[in-house]
Formats: C-alpha cells, structure tokens, sequence
C-alpha cells in the first residue's frame, strides 16, 4: 500500500518518525530497533561512510570536523546570515554566495543533504516496521521559517525519496495532537522552544477547525543557545582555574574542537540534570588535566536568563496581532525539550497568567501531530482541519527599494494575491520581480527569497499587462504564475532562489545520495572484510610465534604463504577475495591451533591461557 | 458566498461557523487524491474563501472592501487609494510630523528631552484614542447607517466613509511614527492597533496598483 503517509518531526536535536495506529485512532511514534525513539539528528562523514544518529553522536568529540549536528539552522541560509554562529561549530562552513554548504569528510554537502540522511534514516525506520516501503511523508517545520528554510526541508525530504505531501508547522501539529483528546474548545496558546529554534502560535480551536490567529517565534533560538552560553562560561572557568596546566601544555581549549566539542556535551548534560535537580557535577576529562566543578540551578539561570526572555517579545507580538490579551488564553501547551527547563515554565506561565499543559512528552507531541496531519491527509480522519497561517508577510520590491507587501503576515493559508506589471522600455521582453519575505519597510532588510523573470513578447513600453499571481499554497511555499493579459500568454518564469537549491540541482543530489548509499553499503562490508582478516592475522602471527616448534617445516610454510596471500588481498579492495584468504588463513592455523590448545591444557604455556593465543574465534 | 445578507454589520459568531463549513468543503486535504489540475482549482477557491474571510470579519476592512465595490461601479478604475481627508486633519498630522522629525534630529544629537518625550507621548495617546474613536464610528453607527439606508441616501454615506478611512490611515501612519521615534511600549498595546491584521495600509508607502515597473533587463 503506497498510499501510507508518515508524519516526521525533523528536529534540530532530534528526529522522530511517528504514524496514526488504525485499530486505536491514536498516532504512536516508531522506535528503533533498541527501542529508542528518537533519532539524534546528527550526520557523521567518516572514511567507513555515513553515520547517521545515536553512533553518530556518540563520536562527536572524536570526530567533530566530519560530525555535523543542528544542521536544521543552516536550512535555507546563507553564509553571511550563520557566519556569527560558524565560529562555534566545529565543522567547516565554506564561504560564499547563495546557500550555505559545508566541508565535512572530504566531501562538499549542503544542509538540505545532511538532512535528507536523517529523513531517510527514518524512513527505513518507518519501512522495517511496516515491512512495505514508504513513499510520502508530512514534515514539520517551525512555523516562523521563511520560504527558503521550508523549501529546503522539502528539497531534503525529495533527496532522501520521499514525497513530502505537506510541510506543517511544529506548533500547529503539536496541537493536533493534543487537540486529539486534551484540549477543550477555547483559544490555545503553543509556546514550542526546541534546539534551536523557537515559536509561539495562538490557535481558536473550534467544531474540529484548528484555525492558526497568529504566530511569530524567532528561528534562531533555542536549546542549543542555552548549551553555548553554559560552555563559554564554563570556558572562562576553566581557563580560571587550569591556568597552569592550559599554559604548560601550551593548549588553547577555544581553538580545539575536540575539546569544545566535549565541553559542550557536558554543559547540555548539566543542563538536562539541572531541570530536575538544585545542583549538579560537571566532570570533564581534559589531555593533561580533569576539570569538575558544582554547578546550581540558580546559576544556569542566571546565564540563561537573556535568552528565555527573548522569547517573550514574540508572544506580546502574536498576541498583539491575533488582538488579544494573556487573559484571552484558555490554555496553553508546552513543547520542545527546552520547556523542560524550569525557568521557561515559570516566565511563561508569569506571562499568561495560568500553568500550561504538559502531558504528552514534549518530544514527541510535534511528531505525533504530524502523524495526525497525515493520516488527515490520507482521508483517515475527516472532522479535523487545519487552518494555518504564513508566518511573514510577502512582498515585491518596488522602486526606490520599497517593499509592497502582497501577503501580509498571518494571513490563512493557501491565499493568493494578484498583480499587474508592465514594461518600462521598448521592446523590452523581460521584467524582473524581486520576491521578498519580512516585515521591514526596505527590501535590503527583508529576506529575498528570489528573483522571478517573466519573458514576454517584444511590445511598446507600458503596453504588457502582466498579471501576476502569487499562491502561498498550505505548505506556506510560495508559487507564482504570470499571464501576458493581452496575449492571454502565460508568461515563462525562471525561478532564481536566493538561498535554494534549483532543479537540477536537487535532481543531481538525488543521484549523489544513490550513489553514496550504494557506495556507503560497499565500503562497509569491505571495511568489515578487512577488520576480521586483521584479527585472523594478528591471531596467526601470536600463534605461529609461541608454537612454530610444534608444527613441521611443511605445515608452518603452508601457514605462512597463506598468510602472506591474505596480507596482499586485505590491501586490496576485492572483498571476496579478502574472505576467500581470510578462510584458508584459518583452514591453515586449525591443526596449530589444536596442538596449542592441547599444549596449552597440559600447562606447557605456563599460566597463560589457551583463548589468549588462539584468539576468539 | 457565505450565504449571509450583504450588510456591513455582520453576525461574527454565524460567519466564522459558515467559514469554518467553506474552509471545510474547499480545503486541499481533503482533495489528496484528486489530479493535479483539480487540486490547483482547489487551491484558488480555498485561498479565495480565506480572503473573503478575512475582508469579512473585519469590519473596518468591510468597509473598505464596500469603498472599493462602489467606486468600481462609478468609474472603471477609480482611484480609491488616494485619501481625502479633511484639510483641518491634515495640518494638525503635518504639524505633528514637523515636531516629530525636529525632536528626532534633536534625538540624533543626543538623548530625547523629558518633555518634548512627554509631549510627543501625550499626543500619540490622543492620537490613539482618536483612531479608536473612528474606528468604533466606521463599524458602529456608520455602518448601521449603510444597511438601512435608501438608495438615495447611500452617495452621502459612502463619502462619509471614505473620508473616515482617510481619517484613520493618517491617525494611523503618524501615531506609528510617533511610536517608532519613541520606541518602548510597542510591544502588545501599540501593535494591537497600529498593526492591526498586518496590512499597514498607511497612505505614503501604498504602491499604486501597476505602479511597478520591471527595470529592463540587459
């Protein structure tokens, strides 16, 4: 059955998979094979191949150049708007124009790539549980991301081969998947601060409509700033205290990424202790020192304070645009992990004047949303709809660098708005529109999402009349037609996004991710090929060396070419043949090893025992 | 569309729930499976349900959108977004405007004045007030006015409102730029009403329909 839908919370820490259980009409999230539900949305390049999740995770202090995490706050962006952050992350950005791309393992990859490795993760995730495989997906965003971060993530999901049917807000799935059995009717508040990225939204919930009045966040906010601030003051400490040690070994922690990289694993531990108790040990393994030190609550708090209130212009401003007031709220819910930070629930429920919800997991409400979006969209629940908003308001650049704002911002989706154009000069077959997202009054303030070039024929200046349409469709993705009204000719449009990814470009990542996979399976299994005839050698070699004595001349040179020929096959890459030498090195040492075995139960090896020559085999 | 008599002051509760069928009947999730071509005309017909609806449940854009029927009916293109407020009105804004970009270059130079601060304040609260004033006219009595009126009458009403809406787009504009020099409160009261349903329709950054000339391209 081709028609299921998965619903995918592509988070910046982690990812989940999760799907609408048919026999109970709830959404359930899949875990992995361990029982796990949350994938770490971590990519690691490594020479063996790609990595991806908990393994991943587990080796970003050992490998932090190769290891990309958080990859979500480079979607759609461009190198200028992360340069400020690239300091901080240990694998490198390149410099340039257009969308951000990363140096990672050899290999040049953009951020919708890295993410496609996580979608795809889970979708195999989704495929072993159904035993069939999985075409389409709804996939959450944070609702204030622009055009261009939500056209990366579909851009990802394509590159993994998944059809992303819809792009839904985080907050806005987090309360489809209360509204399932929790929420009364009334007008709810979602406050959802994840890893990075933060969004309120003020939905009317009412006769089964989710309608969205408002919202506003700031996508470049969240848990993993609380993590930073933590570490660089830890820093300081450190550098404080270690001074001796830091100056003898001439080691400068802030340009070590592997140290950095440590440190800030350990401050996000502290952190998450920090939720549930008053105070707690940092212990951290430095080269030539360990630091520990107490840290308590009240601390973190205090570090983290700037950033919480931060979040609380953004809910002043959607309650401001939805016309309402704290009071107005009759609940509220939390979601993202950070919420799970004490100092969050207070300010928030300070600023609403009530306690908010908290029953379903945090991390996982967003993913179970998406799945209750999905199985909407496959016709499994017909009483539930939701009515979203565009987070930003849409304009064009008009002369003097003005923006005049098409869409404005929190207006229901799809919605469209219509335009006419004209030429300015003779003959001229060519008017371009500057696309802008924001709420500036400049265009150099805005965000430019792209540039649309409309080909019309040649005609007398002022005589085309070009209507323009522009569609936010439900996925809050921009699309435009024009049509040369005289003509009634629909006029050609050549897309050039700021910050994305073109069609053939997508197309060409596509195959990379085929290639790559294929490739990845392969060098694999030789690298496994290669570390079994590595421990078959190393066995061979101690048991030649304690009993040549024991064996005849013949026999020990049949042992040694066979361990000549598998030294050659292993630094080659014919796996096969590196199995087929790895196989006679052990038909060669079998009667060595009996007579070693049997040496060794009469204690001719002295203490030593048996396994520790043969090896376990 | 909704079904509901064409008055400008509208049952609010009755048009949310005939929006919330529309939205219901017309909305792209319950058309996955339909082809490509029939989706996009979905598409188009829920974006136009949404955009009636927004006109709709806002009664100062009601009468905007009834400005813009009438004027439509007198000439083909009739130049609406031209504002003609009162002369009287539109001295005060200018003498407003002038104090205001006088204590901004005096705000370049160092920090704003106490009182020249109070009393840029003081008038943005009556400014604001007034704005409210209007606004309560436009949708209030105004409107009722409108609905029950003879044919005959409807010429003097509708001037009435285009000279209130002109009213406010300058209340609006300069109260906003008054707040922009003051900075401070914005946040919930201020945004409330001066950026009200996103549009700030304030008359000196309005593009004329048209008016966009694509720069020629080499």
């Amino acid at each position: 059955m081709s028609s299921r839908i998965i619903g995918i919370d592509l988070g910046t820490t982690n990812s989940l998979v999760a799907y609408v259980d048919e026999a109970t009409g709830l959404p359930r999230v899949i875990p992995d094979a361990y029982g796990r539900p949350l994938l770490p949305s971590v990519v690691a390049f490594t020479p063996d191949g790609i990595v991806v999740g908990e393994p991943a995770r587990r080796q970003l202090a050992r490998r932090p150049a190769d290891t990309v995490y958080s990859v979500k706050r480079l979607m759609g962006r461009g190198f200028e708007d992360v340069k400020d952050e690239a300091r901080y992350l240990p694998f490198r950005i390149l410099a340039g124009e257009g969308l951000v791309r990363l140096a990672v393992g050899g290999r040049e990859v953009t951020p919708p790539e890295v993410s496609a490795v996580v979608l795809k993760a889970l979708k195999e995730r989704a495929e072993r549980h159904f035993g069939e495989s999985v075409e389409k997906a709804v996939v959450t965003v944070p609702a204030y991301f622009n055009d261009a971060q939500r056209q990366a993530t579909k851009d990802a999901g394509r590159i993994a081969g998944l059809d992303v049917v819809r792009i839904v807000n985080e907050p806005t799935a987090a309360s489809l998947a209360y509204g399932l059995h929790r929420l009364s009717e009334g007008v709810v508040a979602v406050y959802d601060l994840g890893g990075g990225t933060f969004d309120v939204s003020i939905l009317r919930v009412k006769d089964g409509v989710f309608e969205v009045l408002a919202t506003n966040g700031d996508t470049h906010l969240g848990g993993d700033d609380f993590d930073r601030v933590l570490a660089l003051w830890l820093l300081e400490d450190i550098a404080a205290r270690h001074h001796t040690e830091l100056d003898r070994d001439c080691v400068d922690l802030a340009r070590d990424p592997e140290a950095m990289q440590e440190l800030r694993l350990a401050a996000e531990a502290a952190k998450i202790r920090l939720s549930s108790e008053e105070r707690t040990t940092l212990t951290i393994p430095f080269a030539g020192f360990t630091y520990r030190r107490d840290i308590t609550r009240a601390e973190l708090e205090r570090l983290v304070e700037p950033l919480v209130t931060r979040t609380l212009g953004p809910c002043r401003r959607a309650l401001g645009d939805a016309g309402l007031t704290p009071a107005d709220i009759d609940e509220i819910v939390l979601v993202g992990g950070s919420t799970r930070v004490p100092l969050v629930r207070r300010r928030v429920q300070e600023l609403f004047g009530k306690a908010p919800h908290s029953q379903l997991n945090p991390d996982e409400v967003v993913a179970l949303g998406a799945a209750v979006q999905a199985h909407i969209l496959a016709g499994g629940i017909t009483n539930m709809l939701l009515l979203d908003v565009t987070p930003l308001s849409l304009g064009i650049e008009s002369l003097g660098g003005i923006v005049n704002v098409l869409i404005p911002r929190n207006t229901t989706i799809p919605t469209s708005a219509r335009e006419m154009f004209t030429t300015s000069a003779d003959g001229q077959t060519l008017v371009d529109l500057h696309v802008l997202q924001g709420e500036r009054e400049l265009a150099k303030d805005c965000r430019s999402l792209g540039r649309f070039e409309l080909r019309i024929d040649p005609m007398p200046a002022g005589m085309p009349k070009i209507e323009v349409t522009f569609l936010i469709d439900a996925n809050g993705i921009l699309q435009v037609q024009a049509k040369e009204q005289r003509s009634d000719k629909a006029a050609s449009i050549e897309v050039k996004p700021t910050y994305g990814l073109n069609e053939a470009e997508v197309g060409r990542m596509i195959e990379d991710s085929f290639t790559y996979a294929e490739a990845d399976v392969e060098t694999r299994m030789l690298i496994e090929a290669r570390n079994e005839a590595d421990t078959v050698l190393v066995h061979a070699g101690r048991a030649l060396k304690q009993g040549a004595h024991l064996v005849d001349v013949a026999e020990r040179a049949a042992i040694e070419t066979a361990v000549a020929a598998l030294r050659a096959a292993r630094s080659g890459d014919d796996r096969d043949r590196i199995h087929e030498a790895t196989t006679a090195v052990n038909r060669a040492t079998e009667h060595l090893a009996e007579v070693l075995m049997d040496a060794a139960l009469k204690g001719a090896l002295g203490s030593r025992r048996a396994t520790e020559i043969l090896g376990e085999r | 569309m909704f079904g509901l008599p064409r008055k400008l002051v509208v049952d609010s509760a009755e048009l949310q729930r005939r929006f919330y069928a529309l939205a219901r009947e017309h909305h792209p999730d319950f058309h996955q499976a339909a082809p490509a071509e029939e989706r996009a005309r979905i598409e188009a017909t829920s974006a136009l349900v949404n955009a009636a609806y927004r006109t709709l449940r806002d009664p100062i854009a009601r009468v905007e959108y009834l400005v813009r029927l009438e004027a439509g009916r007198e000439t083909k293109e009739g130049d609406i977004d031209k504002p003609k407020a009162p002369p009287a009105l539109l001295q005060e804004m200018f003498e407003i405007q002038e104090a205001l970009a006088e204590a901004r270059s005096e705000a370049a130079k160092g920090a704003l004045d106490e009182t020249t601060r109070a009393t840029l304040a003081e008038q943005r609260e009556s400014l604001r007030a007034r704005l409210k004033d209007e606004e309560t006219r436009l949708a209030g009595p105004l409107s009722a006015r409108w609905d029950s009126a003879a044919p005959a009458e409807r010429p003097a009403i509708l001037a009435a409102f285009k000279e209130a809406l002109a009213t406010r787009a300058y209340l609006r504009t300069v109260s906003a730029d008054l707040t922009e020099t003051l900075g401070g409160d914005t946040e919930a009261f201020g945004r409330a009403i001066e950026g009200r349903h996103g549009s700030a329709e304030a008359p000196r950054t309005r593009g004329g329909m048209g008016g966009h000339i694509g720069a020629p391209h080499q």
